[in-house]
């Protein structure tokens, strides 16, 4: 008899040890994801209402001229950003990978932005991109009296200077994770390319790059995630400004839960992001699984 | 002409000097083996010929043509390495034709020679296929096909059979013998396994920190070593080996040490023997003939069968002698056997400087 | 021979030839864009208000003045009090201590459990919590806030570090989980056979096991947490709001005349602490990218 219960105490614990996992996951993530499609659903304002006015709350929101720039903004981001995070991290990557001397050096210079918070970086590049004292100003100063490099009051540009901060800050990432995936490519293979007198560059766009893959499709993944969650640059940097040029999501987001006092709208919001997360990143997991299962053993 | 002639080769890998002044001439048509424990410089040498390394002092020519400083792609060399190195995003035929695509080779041609190398190879089925999709044979075989279609004059192979499981391996080293006698070509083959060595080689580089050891048929590098290094290498069972010391008497040669006393006047010394001499005998396992003929005396300590024969461990005067014997004769632990040595075809080293006497 | 060798010898690839020109120019070029920022923050907050008001942010301090940073430091505006950002360090070196080692724990207890307990459901759970990771922060937030408030934790120390616990949780699961998956089952059971049961197996023969993950997961956190600005913001309380949340407030709140050496030398006191790790710690900085990289 007290062998049993030791039995069953032995096989409880484990249960008991992940419980906080369970709990955080099924209220924490599960339930919060479905609290707020239920607010989403409702008209609350300030606290939370508990009616359901089915789809109301998303069509306000596409009427929602801010809601429909942000849409806008962080689409015209989200290429710009990725396309030059991977494109830079890329060719850093790879000239780094031609046995330079200084590559520690050079590898800490690419990557410490990365270190910084994402407010920091926007504050600095607000000050580098001020018209009045920062680049622009310089550069009139050396002469060019008509250097014009005002994005970031600019309705037009000033999404851009968020793209510049923030790549800034992201291409190191990048460039680490390829720069590791192009270690872990064969020795043998570049010798191999050598014996059959295949240039270098063609060997990295033939050879290399398809085999990168994987690093690839991480990188993108963990840029898709940053874009999504644009947020504190765009406070630090421009708060939304010139007006709502460089309004984002997110940042409508927090300000209708918090400053405007529209609950069900910032909910509906969330949730739409949350959709866009999914439609997006769901295939990309699924075919990795696909793949990592089927190659098996060498 | 697809000879190779290497002259005073000096190679240095991360300021180390790992081949000093080597000298070595590869026959057209040969396969030649570099063989020898890791760490002796054969995939530097290799390396080398194909100029993926640097040298830093002597030259090298393929086919008559001096290429010390030439491209890998310029040297008209074709290369098979222990992982393979297939392209993986590649199709069987993509990896095959890849470099000639680049260089240039018109299209016709280039389908005439991946047809030719897959007929050989029995590949014609598995062109689209990707590499990840073939089993560990088939892959080396792409590797090899891929060497065939620059129509090289030497094919370089560095360690190619390494990666593969015992019964494949073998499997493998019949088909590469048998390219080779239909192909004619020059094979300079790299590999730390003396069964390849032996079974494939025309002659054997035996190597060691760099330098040659012994150049020589198998056969004569197996029953003629020309130091003690080449002849523990070779073999397995490895040699027994005897120290001890000459003793030259009227009419007879004798090798004793301590209890052992063994008559080799009928072997062939190249340099004549001298009283008191401290040698090493060499005594191969095959070499021991178990019999009651023989007149030495010894107890089996261990038997291993392994089906088509023994190998019979003797305990004679304290040292322990492997023996070979050609069918299970079931023999015990314990027993008591006399044998005999055929002093002509043992091997005598001077022990200060191991060279073959 | 000396003759031959010397005339093939000079045929030998130069090494500094065109192409490795163009690579260089093409690292040092990228490294002053990357570095640009560091210098002007540097530089701007070493100089004094009128030398920055004639307006040439390239140029070096003439006259090097360390009052921004003392002013920053003690006597910044953070919305309505004026003690600099100070009181955001202390703030976030409370946040991030008590965050990291809880996370690291709960991290490390998942792992564990998921690679060597076969508990029902738990594969199921874990696969939750990694798309969990993927789910944007403002799903989340109005009812952690309504949660937390339930639990009298809102706007509180605890709270802040509770939700850092949760926000962590995936990526230290999954790191410590791939570790523990590369340890080897006979480990376990050979501890099992010896009479352990789940936490003494834990305590006495995986963590010790587990340092190089510690350093990772450690360094990620301190950064990621120490970065922090949204959850922050939200959840911290007027009391303990942390470094980057008041770095903002100084910035961006301040009316009146805008002190822009002040401002990079307060920016610079905020980024230190994740700078220095970063360059203290270097490949484990970069191992701890692969390693949370990997997800799935």
């Amino acid at each position: 008899m007290r062998a049993k219960l030791r039995l069953l105490r032995r096989k409880f614990v484990p249960y008991a040890a992940l419980a906080p996992m369970a709990l955080i996951v099924l209220v924490g993530y599960l339930g919060t994801v479905l609290w707020s499609l239920k607010v989403s659903l409702s008209s609350s304002r300030t606290f939370p209402a508990h009616d359901f006015v089915g789809l109301t709350q998303y069509a306000r929101l596409f009427g929602n001229e801010r809601w429909l720039q942000s849409l806008e903004n962080l689409a015209l981001y989200g290429i710009l950003f990725i396309a030059a995070c991977l494109v830079i991290g890329f060719l850093l990557a790879v000239f780094i990978d031609q046995k330079v001397s200084g590559e520690g050096v050079l590898r800490t210079v690419f990557l410490y932005p990365y270190a910084m918070s994402f407010v920091a970086t926007g504050l600095v590049w607000q000050w580098l991109l001020n018209p009045g004292n920062g680049i622009q100003q310089a550069v009139r100063l050396w002469g060019y009296a008509d250097f014009q490099f005002d994005w970031i009051v600019d309705q037009d540009k000033a999404m851009y200077t968020i793209v510049i901060a923030t790549v800034w800050q992201a291409s190191g990432l990048v460039m680490a994770i390829l720069l590791a995936g192009l270690r872990g490519i064969d020795e043998e293979i570049w010798k191999a390319a050598r014996i059959d007198g295949i240039p270098t560059w063609r060997v990295y766009l033939s050879i290399v790059l398809p085999m990168l893959g994987p690093s690839v499709g991480t990188a993108f993944v963990l840029l898709f995630t940053a874009v999504v969650k644009l947020f504190d640059a765009v406070v630090a940097m421009t708060q939304g400004g010139p007006g709502i040029a460089s309004e984002v999501p997110a940042k409508f987001i927090m300000d209708h839960l918090f400053g405007r006092a529209n609950i069900a709208l910032a909910s509906a919001g969330s949730i739409m992001l949350l959709l866009t997360v999914i439609v997006l990143v769901a295939p990309l997991m699924y075919a990795r699984s696909r793949v990592g299962s089927r190659k098996g053993s060498k | 002409m697809s000879n190779v002639s290497i002259r005073n080769l000096c190679v240095s890998l991360g300021g180390n000097r790992i081949i000093d002044k080597l000298d070595l001439e590869v026959a057209e048509s040969e396969f030649l083996v570099l063989l020898g424990p890791s760490g002796c410089g054969k995939s530097t040498l290799l390396h080398s010929i194909a100029g993926l390394i640097d040298v830093a002092d002597g030259s090298i020519a393929i086919g008559g043509a001096d290429m010390t400083w030439a491209d890998p792609a310029d040297r008209r060399i074709g290369m098979v390495f222990q992982s393979y190195a297939l392209y993986p995003t590649m199709s069987v035929e993509g990896n095959m034709s890849f470099g000639l695509r680049i260089g240039g080779t018109p299209k016709a041609e280039i389908q005439r020679r991946v047809q030719r190398a897959a007929e050989i190879l029995h590949l014609e089925s598995l062109l689209r296929r990707k590499p990840a999709q073939l089993s560990g044979g088939q892959r080396q075989r792409v590797a090899i096909g891929r060497a065939l279609v620059r129509e090289a004059d030497v094919l370089l192979f560095d360690e190619p059979l390494s990666n593969l499981d015992a019964k494949l391996r073998a499997e493998l080293r019949r088909e590469l013998k048998l390219l080779h006698k239909n192909l004619r070509s020059t094979m300079i083959y790299v590999t730390h396994d003396q069964v390849e060595a032996m079974t494939l080689a025309t002659r054997i580089v035996v190597m060691q920190g760099g330098k040659i050891q012994q150049i020589g048929t198998p056969e004569s590098v197996y029953a003629k070593p020309d130091n003690l290094f080449v002849a523990g290498f070779l073999g397995a069972p490895g040699m027994n080996f005897l120290n001890g010391a000459l003793a030259c008497e009227a009419g007879r040669t004798g090798f004793s040490a301590g209890q052992v006393d063994l008559d080799v006047s009928a072997y062939a010394f190249n340099t004549a023997p001298s009283d008191g001499m401290a040698v090493v005998v060499g005594i191969r396992p095959e070499q021991i003939q178990i019999g009651d003929h023989g007149k030495l005396t010894g107890v089996v300590s261990l038997v291993e069968p392994m089906g088509n024969h023994e190998i019979v461990w003797i305990d004679y005067c304290g040292h322990s002698l492997a023996a070979i014997v050609q069918e299970m004769r079931g023999f015990k632990a314990d027993d008591s056997v006399r044998f005999s040595v055929d002093a002509a075809k043992i091997s005598i080293f001077g022990q200060a400087d191991e060279m073959r006497l | 021979m000396n003759q031959a060798g010397n005339a093939l010898r000079s045929r030998r690839k130069r090494r500094l030839d065109p192409a490795r020109i163009g690579i260089y120019a093409f690292l040092v070029s990228a490294a002053l864009f990357f570095l640009l920022p560091l210098y002007i923050m540097l530089v701007t907050s070493l100089k004094p208000m009128d030398e920055i008001r004639q307006g040439n942010i390239f140029a070096l301090p003439l006259s090097v003045t360390v009052e921004p940073w003392q002013t920053a430091w003690s006597s910044a505006c953070t919305g309505v009090d004026c003690q600099g950002i100070r009181g955001g360090f202390w703030n976030s070196l409370a946040i991030v201590v008590p965050s990291t080692v809880l996370s690291i724990l709960l991290g490390a207890v998942n792992g564990y459990a998921l690679s060597f307990w076969r508990a029902r459901g738990a594969g199921l759970l874990f696969g939750i919590l990694m798309m969990g990771a993927f789910i944007p922060v403002q799903v989340m937030i109005y009812p952690l806030v309504q949660i937390l408030a339930a639990l009298h934790l809102f706007s509180s120390l605890p709270g802040i570090v509770l939700i850092h616990v949760i926000f962590g949780m995936p990526v230290m699961t999954l790191l410590f989980r791939n570790y523990y998956a590369s340890i080897p089952e006979e480990l376990f059971k050979a501890a099992r056979i010896d009479g352990g049961g789940f936490f003494r197996i834990f305590v006495q023969l995986m963590l010790p096991m587990s340092t190089p993950i510690v350093i990772v997961a450690a360094i990620m956190q301190v950064t990621g947490i120490w970065n922090d600005y949204i959850l922050g913001l939200v959840f911290a309380g007027r009391d303990n709001l942390p470094m980057t949340v008041q770095l903002n407030n100084v910035i961006n709140t301040t009316t009146g005349v805008r002190l822009y050496n002040v401002n990079m030398a307060a920016t610079i006191l905020t980024s230190l602490v994740p700078l220095s790790i970063y360059l203290i710690s270097g490949r484990w900085f970069v191992r701890g990218i692969a390693a949370g990289a990997v997800k799935g």
